[in-house]
């Protein structure tokens, strides 16, 4: 009875607390104190949820990186104060943290999300809000109508299509089975798979959508096997990867299985063990940095993110924590060939960098591109021995 | 007795008013956002207050409602009509001045529903839903309804998740402002700020007079009967079912109103409003601030909703929400919010420490 | 359809019907003892395996796995003890709502204790390629150890409720509270082992799953759902019925990818609960009052 009476008290109290005076201190706390002459730039990942494999290596990296060029004296002799919000993968979320970083905070610009669905969300926000954002997303239509102040850095979905399409049609693959997760990456991938095929003379026979928290999905391959195809693709970024080539082999589906760029981290291949050898997609150059010619202009960047990524948090780098390092790069280098931090200016300055070298690939920016990035962002990959390696047809 | 009845939301108003011109004076208007985001989902715990409280039935499947009433109006006000066919109905619409023409993102020009005539049919859907979910498992016990209404909230989730013209994933994100006449429209641009923080607490205090006028009528009064004893009530020559029934459906209207206005103006919806999570989540909300309280729905729902939207809890949110549920249920069962009750005893035991 | 497609739908049917039947087992003995539906009962499946995981980086497979089913037991034992126990005035409502906060709890600490990342037991014979064929069907030899432990497990709790003493205890306090108390059985102690009971059995049943499904600390709700849909459709209570109910679920969710797209195949069985609710609530196998009665 009484301690009941004292929860309720301490309950109440700290509630109110939180929410009244307490909270307009902690929110003030928790406002990022304006360290004089500092450039406050705004973070909107997918930490926990349903994007934690997009959102936590970008996190990860951009406070790594935001480190690193403080202690080299930050940009323009200005520090940057990086302030980052767990959106958990909701668009509601990212709208509210958008206002917040926009109107409380007035931030420089803002990084992220890491998934379509909220890029869409907060696109025309910070547009109005002149506030430049650099997504993390694929989306096509975060870049396309253009807006001003909205760029992306991940490379777009329909090249890691067409770049299967290619590989499909030299192995003389014509007919296939789409396996597809649904989120938005498994579903925009499936889109693009789909408007690609008829280009490249691909027939899909069978595309089916599972659900991204599936622990099976041997009925879908056999259903695939029944309409007798000769290659399997799985655009998904979720731990059914791994199990896609565990159940194909495991049905004794001897087709080749093609994946999408979310199978870009070794953990899939730890995880589909000696199911995953031989599997063939599309990716950027981080995991295979070690194995670029000296002289690939990317190779110094890569080889240095992948270090002190690996170095500082003790798990392979991922290319979509990539994505987050190449957005406050161009930033960074926007501000520095701007020469201040005015918004017009840095935004300008975006569009007008050419040949600058990211983890994706090389971005070249304009006024109607807003993505700056092209086809030879991606490389084919393959498994071999529990490695990455280049895919090359043999 | 009718200024007692009515003073609380008197005081709700003048509260209301006077932390707009606070935030207004000390140009800290930014907090607006959140607030009425946090109004919204509080409307949705107002309902489920309705139904836990009041008819002591539970469900966990509200976010379903919500995500009905949001995606319904969010697809009748960005689907073009002109591309369905159907000519002579499109005509007809026009005559009653029920369509909207207006510009889209790539500059190309739709016809759609107006916005109120989405919130009429988004109504009529929650209605539909409601009673095909509740007629079969009212008359079942505790958790018959509490996995029929979390079965409900997974289906909606599904539909809005595996359905291209819904969005699939992605949802809508280019749902047009409601304009609810002349220049008051729901919309979350920032000039609009103020106006629909006013909007947004208007719902609020309306549906809080419905309540007290609810709660002291022959309906509320039978409700708290049911969530005593529901034999008794029975006995007493209450039509049990048909009372819980139609807590049951005002709390979806309250819950599909809430998501048709937020859809608006946020600007759009997406299947994570739809989730279990999310129905859990207002359960925790109802229950921390006492189940037959709707002030404690109100407060905590206000209060939660708005720390969640600031990251005040950071990546430890769903935790903080399961911590409630446990807290609350171990410790204040009847929730934090009964300040009459609490004033008293505090008054008793200074009162006792004193004499003694 | 050619038949060897039919054996293989039948082979996904049973083997993930067998996981649903395990998690519904779970939540009948508990129901059973007490009348709470244990919504943390996926999370015990999961904190089994995570668990096992972790230990057999340094001991064998099979005891690994046996301390983890321990441990796991332990936990849901004291998560008797410390929520469910100490609810005042314990109606269906509050205790689902705990249930609900336990499982929430249980899930985010297993996040924070482990991480998000997808982790999988070693195959117990074979490794991720080995397939073997049956009846025209191909499989993995592992969905054969699933089947099996399920079928100990079924077989062993019917002769442990049947032929030992705390068995038939447990069975007192599910048929007749007040007279098992009254015959001397601490009836406090029996819900607290059958919580413990059905952590274990779930725990095993995570263990011998996790090669093949592979483990994720938010993977637990889903099963849970899905295995209480299971318990509901045999009839809350009767285990026997959840096993036939478990089956004939995972084989109507294997052959509705004939027919629908694979997206709906969750909505499957949220439409067969739904209408199970709605015309037969006592369970397709249930007697009308069976969950008065309440036998194992």
């Amino acid at each position: 009875m009484k301690c009941t009476l004292w929860f309720r008290v301490a309950a109440v109290a700290s509630v109110l607390g939180a929410g009244g005076p307490g909270g307009a201190a902690w929110a003030a706390e928790e406002k990022a104190e304006p360290t004089p002459g500092s450039i406050k730039v705004g973070c909107i990942f997918s930490v926990t949820g349903p994007a934690a494999y997009l959102g936590a290596p970008e996190k990860k990296t951009a406070e790594m990186l935001v480190e690193k060029i403080n202690a080299a004296g930050g940009v323009l002799g200005r520090k940057i104060q990086l302030i980052v919000k767990d959106s958990e993968g909701s668009p509601e979320r990212a709208t509210s943290f958008a206002h917040q970083l926009i109107e409380e905070e007035s931030v420089l610009a803002i990084i992220g999300p890491s998934t379509s669905g909220e890029s869409l969300a907060i696109k025309n926000i910070c547009q109005e809000g002149k506030t430049i954002l650099l997504s993390c997303a694929a989306a096509e239509k975060i870049t396309d109508p253009v807006a001003p102040y909205v760029f992306k850095s991940a490379p777009k979905d329909s090249y890691a299509a067409q770049w299967i399409y290619r590989t499909m049609k030299e192995l003389g693959i014509k007919r296939i089975g789409i396996l597809a997760s649904n989120d938005g990456f498994g579903l925009a991938g499936r889109d693009q798979l789909v408007k690609y095929a008829p280009q490249n003379e691909i027939e899909i026979a069978a595309s089916e959508v599972y659900d991204k928290a599936t622990t099976d999905l041997t009925g879908a391959l056999n259903k695939l096997q029944g309409q007798n195809v000769q290659a399997v693709v799985n655009w998904s970024i979720v731990p059914a990867q791994a199990l896609v080539a565990k159940n194909m082999r495991q049905l004794g589906f001897d087709v080749p299985l093609f994946q999408s760029h979310g199978f870009a981290n070794i953990q899939y291949v730890r995880a589909g063990g000696a199911a995953a050898n031989g599997t063939i997609f599309p990716a950027g150059r981080l995991l295979i940095a070690d194995l670029l010619p000296d002289n690939h202009p990317q190779k110094k960047l890569l080889m240095e993110y992948k270090k002190d990524y690996e170095a500082r948090y003790h798990e392979d780098a991922s290319n979509f924590g990539g994505h987050a390092y190449d957005a406050l790069t161009i930033l960074t280098a926007a501000i520095r060939n701007a020469g201040s931090t005015d918004r017009e200016k840095v935004r300008d300055a975006i569009e007008k960098l050419q040949g600058f070298v990211g983890t994706a690939g090389i971005f070249n920016f304009s006024k109607e591109d807003h993505n700056g990035l092209d086809m030879t962002s991606f490389e084919m990959l393959t498994v071999k021995d529990g490695k990455f390696t280049f895919y090359k047809r043999n | 007795m009718r200024s007692r009845r009515y003073a609380p939301i008197a005081g709700l108003v003048l509260f209301v008013i006077a932390l707009q011109l606070t935030l207004s004076a000390t140009g800290t208007t930014y907090y607006f956002t959140q607030i009425t985001m946090s109004v919204y989902y509080s409307l949705v715990a107002l309902g489920l207050c309705l139904l836990m409280g009041y008819a002591g039935q539970i469900s966990l499947g509200h976010a379903g409602f919500f995500a009905i009433g949001g995606y319904t109006s969010a697809f009748l006000t960005t689907h073009n009509i002109a591309t369905s066919g159907g000519g002579s109905a499109v005509r007809w619409l026009q005559q009653f001045g029920l369509l909207v023409e207006r510009q889209d993102l790539y500059g190309n020009t739709i016809v759609h529903l107006s916005p109120w005539l989405a919130l009429a049919i988004a109504m009529a859907l929650t209605t539909a839903a409601a009673l095909l979910v509740g007629l079969p498992v009212i008359r079942l016990r505790g958790h018959y309804l509490a996995m029929a209404t979390l079965g409900f909230g997974i289906i909606i989730y599904r539909v809005v998740l595996g359905t291209a013209g819904l969005g699939e994933a992605d949802g809508f994100s280019d749902v047009p402002p409601f304009r609810l006449f002349g220049w008051l429209e729901v919309n979350g641009r920032k000039p609009f700020a103020a106006q629909n923080y006013y909007i947004a607490w208007t719902l609020v205090v309306i549906v809080m007079l419905l309540g007290a006028n609810l709660v002291r009528s022959r309906v509320g009064r039978a409700l708290r009967a049911i969530h005593e004893n529901e034999e008794a009530a029975d006995a007493l020559g209450i039509n049990v079912a048909r009372c819980k029934l139609t807590a049951f459906i005002l709390s979806a209207w309250l819950a599909a109103l809430a998501g048709v206005f937020a859809t608006h103006y946020r600007g759009g919806i997406g299947p994570s409003e739809a989730t279990a999570f999310k129905s859990i989540r207002y359960v925790a909300i109802v229950a921390a601030g006492g189940m037959t309280n709707l002030w404690g729905a109100l407060a905590m729902g206000v209060l939660l909703n708005f720390l969640s939207l600031r990251g005040v809890f950071g990546s430890y949110d769903d935790a903080v929400f399961g911590a409630i549920l446990i807290a609350i249920m171990l410790f204040a069962p009847d929730g934090l919010i009964r300040v009459p009750r609490l004033f008293r005893r505090i008054r008793k035991k200074l009162d006792g420490s004193l004499a003694a | 359809m050619p038949i060897d497609q039919i054996a293989q739908y039948c082979f996904s049917g049973i083997t993930v019907g067998s996981i649903y039947a395990i998690v519904a087992i779970g939540f009948n003995i508990i129901y059973n003892t007490t009348g709470v539906i244990n919504f943390a009962q996926g999370e015990f499946v999961i904190l089994g395996a995570m668990t096992a995981i972790s230990l057999a980086a340094w001991m064998p497979l099979a005891i690994a796995i046996g301390l983890a089913v321990l441990i796991t037991a332990l936990i849901g034992g004291l998560v008797e003890l410390i929520f469910i126990r100490r609810v005042k005035r314990p109606t269906v409502l509050r205790l689902i709502i705990i249930t609900i906060g336990v499982s929430i709890l249980l899930r985010e600490t297993m996040l924070h204790v482990w991480d998000e990342k997808v982790h999988a037991l070693p195959f117990f014979t074979g490794t991720e390629v080995s397939s073997v064929t049956l009846l025209g069907a191909h499989t993995s030899p592992q969905v054969l150890w699933v089947l099996g432990a399920c079928a100990l497990i079924v077989a062993g709790l019917s002769l442990f409720f049947k032929f030992t003493a705390p068995g038939r205890a447990m069975r007192a306090c599910a048929a007749n509270r007040t007279a098992a108390q009254l015959c001397g059985i601490k009836v406090r102690w029996m819900v607290t082992a059958s919580f413990m009971l059905s952590a274990g059995v779930g725990a095993l049943a995570g263990c011998v799953t996790s090669p093949v499904t592979q483990t994720q600390y938010d993977m637990g709700a889903p099963l849970a759902i899905k295995g209480f849909t299971v318990a509901i459709l045999g009839g809350l209570g009767n285990s026997v019925a959840a096993v036939a109910a478990g089956l004939l679920l995972g084989l109507l969710e294997a052959f509705s990818i004939s027919l629908f797209p694979l997206a709906y195949q969750d909505v499957v069985a949220i439409v067969v609960l739904l209408a199970v609710l709605c015309f037969r609530p006592s369970g397709l196998f249930g007697r009308r009052d069976a969950h008065v009665s309440g036998e194992f």
